[in-house]
């Protein structure tokens, strides 16, 4: 697939420009460039790299630290719960075991094979006064019980085959 | 522009506004805080448009100079989350709670249309079971001191004219054309404001420090990276009152010569983010921020910068290096920020909630603000109240506010684990998050501020407070946020990085029945060790939840080590689940829920659980209706 991949760097460049090619500016282009593709493609980084000016060792140092990079692709819709204090204290554990048993995932295998789910944990939403609170892509649910993240998982998957036919 | 044309500027904006409000009867402000938001608050708001119009009535979501009858607005956070959506209607000053879609019809009908408040709206003082009518009436608010958030909450985030109709930029206008750098730095020591993200240094001190350097290039930088579990006062006034934080920056900018400054925002905060960069947008619009403020000729440009998930950048160092677009860890002081900082320039950095303080201080003088407050900690302090009581949510109290006004007025006392209330079950608060401490019963009468706290070995912190009944495990808490800065510790300092790890096996050994004689002393010795050789806050913080367990819970630790018992029954290792046989009836619903079929015995006799198979769910003990299932809690 020669076309898509040129397509793929013609969006990089795009957003490189923006940023005016700046080694300051690192961090605002890894997460429009996550933004588009959900992660940070390994030759993605190397041509960052070569583009600001740093090596890419450096590039691969900063995506590494900041837990916001994924460096392998994520699901279509990722599952962030919350395991702040006050969800902690409320049983988010309950939620994130819940969840990793209705998919058969673990702490090591995030995401399910079909691409569809990721599902993580998070350090605080700052949304603690619905403890405990799940995100399920940028949309937070909030005084959730494992049977009530069952059932919206559930309206995910059914939303889904929906479409496919 | 004249200095005094933009005196006349921001009045004549003030005044448009107005006029275009002047036809408005009344507001509805429906909460648009991340809470309300989830809570499906922005239904509501559709709803009430179409409601309004359906009943005839004159509504509008923006003023424009002929709008008349109803402004239906969105304010940020009220704070009272746990209820929410959260409508209020002005002038009548009613608070409706938890209101859904099909609720509004009611609410335009009853309250708009007929001036009459419906009951079942409103929220029920569970102490009295008494209707209350308004914010005034309810002990949530009636007890606090809203002051930095008194226009979080009413006014619109995303109106820049609502703002300055309130006096707002009227603080940084002052700044640039009456006041001297020099007397901006003196009025803030000498309101004895101090910084609100966990130092508590006085914020005039670190001003006057960078101002005496030399140098064209200088930086204010907020830090908006609050990533202590269970605090979001930053979030939300940020999200309520974008513009407040933005002109506590220009005065900052103002009293060190700063042209140019950062807020750094954390990613998982993407309301926040997005209200930022419209308040700066709108406020270069209108001549406030950008090039010549205030038709002076100084300049401030302002930048905001989303961080990328890492707790170690709300250290400054951290945050500056992040900024740089490097890895986030800290660097040694000195060199201080306000001599080196973002790239190697003086530099200011402050927390959201001082920075959203400084436009307050300017405005009613630093006298009048030293006023509120105690003793060395003046004025006010938002708190994130959360955990085991009865009302969570964003409240603001003067310094020196107790413990036990807190927990028991605001925030309605204890609850027990199904939510009610449960006073005598009150067990601990956990204050500053993963760096800070507990505070117990004895410390219920103890004064709230930033000298008290540390003479009691806790600290203010970003001003997280986590109520814990009787039900906690101390141990747990501790492992919890041993675990917590284990997973954010940046691994520059060998202490760090290795001793934090150390710790959480050897609570781990504690939680899990391996504990030895050596096992609390070997902890104790490398928390000290960790404290000392550790560069930044982080390491040198992390063992305090931990100390302060030990401290105030000996006797719970010593329960796990001697005799592999956890009290309050949550170390699932510990737990040995055993059916009473005089109480249990042979209901057999214990059997049925047990996953694992660990459970036996025939109907209506008493049953039994195999040790064997019973992985410590504790499935049964919550399922029993007789409390026959000893062993959990």
């Amino acid at each position: 697939m020669p076309d898509k991949k040129i397509r793929k760097f013609e969006k990089v460049c795009e957003i490189l420009d923006k940023n005016g090619r700046d080694p300051a500016r690192l961090i605002p282009i890894l997460q429009a460039v996550q933004e588009e593709y959900r992660y940070l493609p390994q030759e993605i980084m190397t041509y960052i790299a070569t583009s600001v000016g740093v090596s890419p060792a450096r590039v691969y140092g900063v995506s590494t630290f900041y837990s916001h990079f994924a460096l392998v692709p994520k699901g279509k819709y990722v599952i962030r719960i919350c395991d702040g204090t006050a969800c902690h204290v409320k049983k988010s554990t309950g939620l994130l075991d819940a969840l990793r048993s209705r998919l058969s995932l673990s702490e090591t295998k995030p995401t399910t094979d079909d691409m569809l789910f990721t599902v993580e944990t998070v350090s605080c939403l700052g949304a603690c006064g619905l403890a405990p609170v799940l995100v399920v892509n940028d949309e937070v649910h909030g005084q959730m019980t494992p049977e009530k993240t069952i059932a919206l998982l559930d309206s995910i998957i059914a939303k889904e085959k929906e479409n496919v036919r | 522009m004249s200095a005094k044309d933009n005196k006349s500027d921001l009045a004549a904006r003030a005044a448009s506004y107005k006029a275009r409000s002047a036809g408005i009867k009344r507001r509805v402000v429906i909460c648009a805080g991340t809470g309300c938001v989830a809570n499906g608050s922005l239904k509501v708001s559709a709803e009430f448009e179409k409601e309004c119009a359906a009943a005839g009535l004159d509504v509008t979501v923006e003023l424009k100079p002929e709008s008349k009858g109803v402004f239906v607005s969105h304010s940020g956070c009220q704070g009272f989350c746990q209820m929410g959506p959260l409508v209020t209607v002005l002038p009548d000053d009613i608070m409706y709670t938890k209101v859904k879609p099909e609720d509004v019809a009611e609410i335009v009908k009853e309250t708009l249309a007929a001036n009459r408040v419906v009951e079942r709206l409103l929220y029920v003082n569970p102490a009295d079971g008494k209707h209350c009518r308004g914010a005034g009436d309810i002990p949530f608010y009636k007890k606090q001191h809203r002051f930095v958030l008194k226009e979080c909450g009413l006014i619109d985030p995303e109106n820049i004219d609502e703002y300055i109709s309130r006096g707002g930029y009227e603080a940084a206008r002052k700044a640039f054309l009456e006041m001297t750098p020099a007397g901006i730095c003196a009025d803030i020591l000498k309101s004895g404001l101090r910084g609100r993200g966990g130092g508590g240094f006085p914020s005039g001190r670190k001003w006057e420090l960078t101002r005496v350097q030399p140098g064209p290039k200088k930086y204010v930088i907020c830090n908006g990276d609050e990533g202590d579990p269970g605090a979001f006062m930053d979030r939300s006034v940020m999200e309520g009152n974008p513009h407040s934080v933005i002109e506590g920056m220009l005065i900052t900018a103002r009293a060190i010569g700063a042209d140019e400054g950062y807020v750094y925002v954390r990613t998982e905060y993407p309301l926040a983010v997005k209200r930022m960069r419209i308040a700066i947008a709108d406020a270069e619009k209108a001549g406030v921020l950008g090039k010549g403020v205030f038709g002076t000729g100084h300049d401030f440009t302002l930048h905001v910068m989303e961080g990328a998930g890492a707790f170690v950048c709300g250290e400054e160092t951290a945050l500056m290096a992040s900024i740089e677009g490097r890895r986030g860890m800290p660097n040694p002081k000195p060199p201080f920020p306000a001599q080196s900082g973002l790239w190697g320039k003086p530099t200011v950095i402050n927390n959201v909630e001082t920075l959203a303080t400084v436009p307050l201080i300017l405005a009613m003088g630093a006298e009048a603000y030293a006023k509120t407050g105690s003793k060395g900690s003046t004025g006010t302090k938002n708190f994130a109240l959360t955990g085991h009581v009865a009302n969570t949510g964003l409240i603001e109290v003067p310094f020196g506010t107790t413990l036990r006004e807190i927990v028991f007025d605001i925030a309605g006392g204890v609850t027990a684990d199904g939510g009610k209330i449960w006073n005598e079950g009150f067990k601990a608060v956990q204050i500053g998050g993963p760096s800070g401490g507990c505070l117990t019963a004895e410390h219920l009468d103890l004064p709230m501020d930033f000298d008290s706290l540390k003479s009691i070995g806790a600290m203010v912190g970003s001003g997280g407070l986590v109520v814990m009944n009787k039900n906690t495990c101390m141990v747990g808490i501790a492992r919890y946020f041993m675990q917590f800065t284990q997973n954010e510790s940046c691994g520059k300092c060998v202490l760090c990085r290795e001793g934090t790890r150390q710790m959480l096996a050897l609570l781990d050994d504690i939680m899990e029945g391996r504990a030895t004689k050596d096992t609390i002393p070997l902890l104790k010795k490398l928390a000290l060790a960790v404290q000392k050789g550790s560069l930044c806050g982080l390491g040198k913080t992390a063992p305090n939840p931990v100390l302060s367990t030990l401290r105030y819970f000996p006797e719970e630790y010593a329960a796990h080590v001697e005799h592999k018992h956890c009290p309050a029954g949550r170390c699932k290792a510990l737990a040995k689940y055993e059916i009473v046989p005089e109480l249990c009836k042979g209901c057999t619903l214990c059997s049925r829920k047990c996953p694992v079929g660990a459970i036996s015995g025939e109907p209506r006799k008493a049953h039994k659980i195999d040790g064997a198979k019973c992985i410590k769910c504790g499935a049964c003990a919550e399922a029993c209706k007789f409390k026959a299932i000893k062993g959990g809690k």
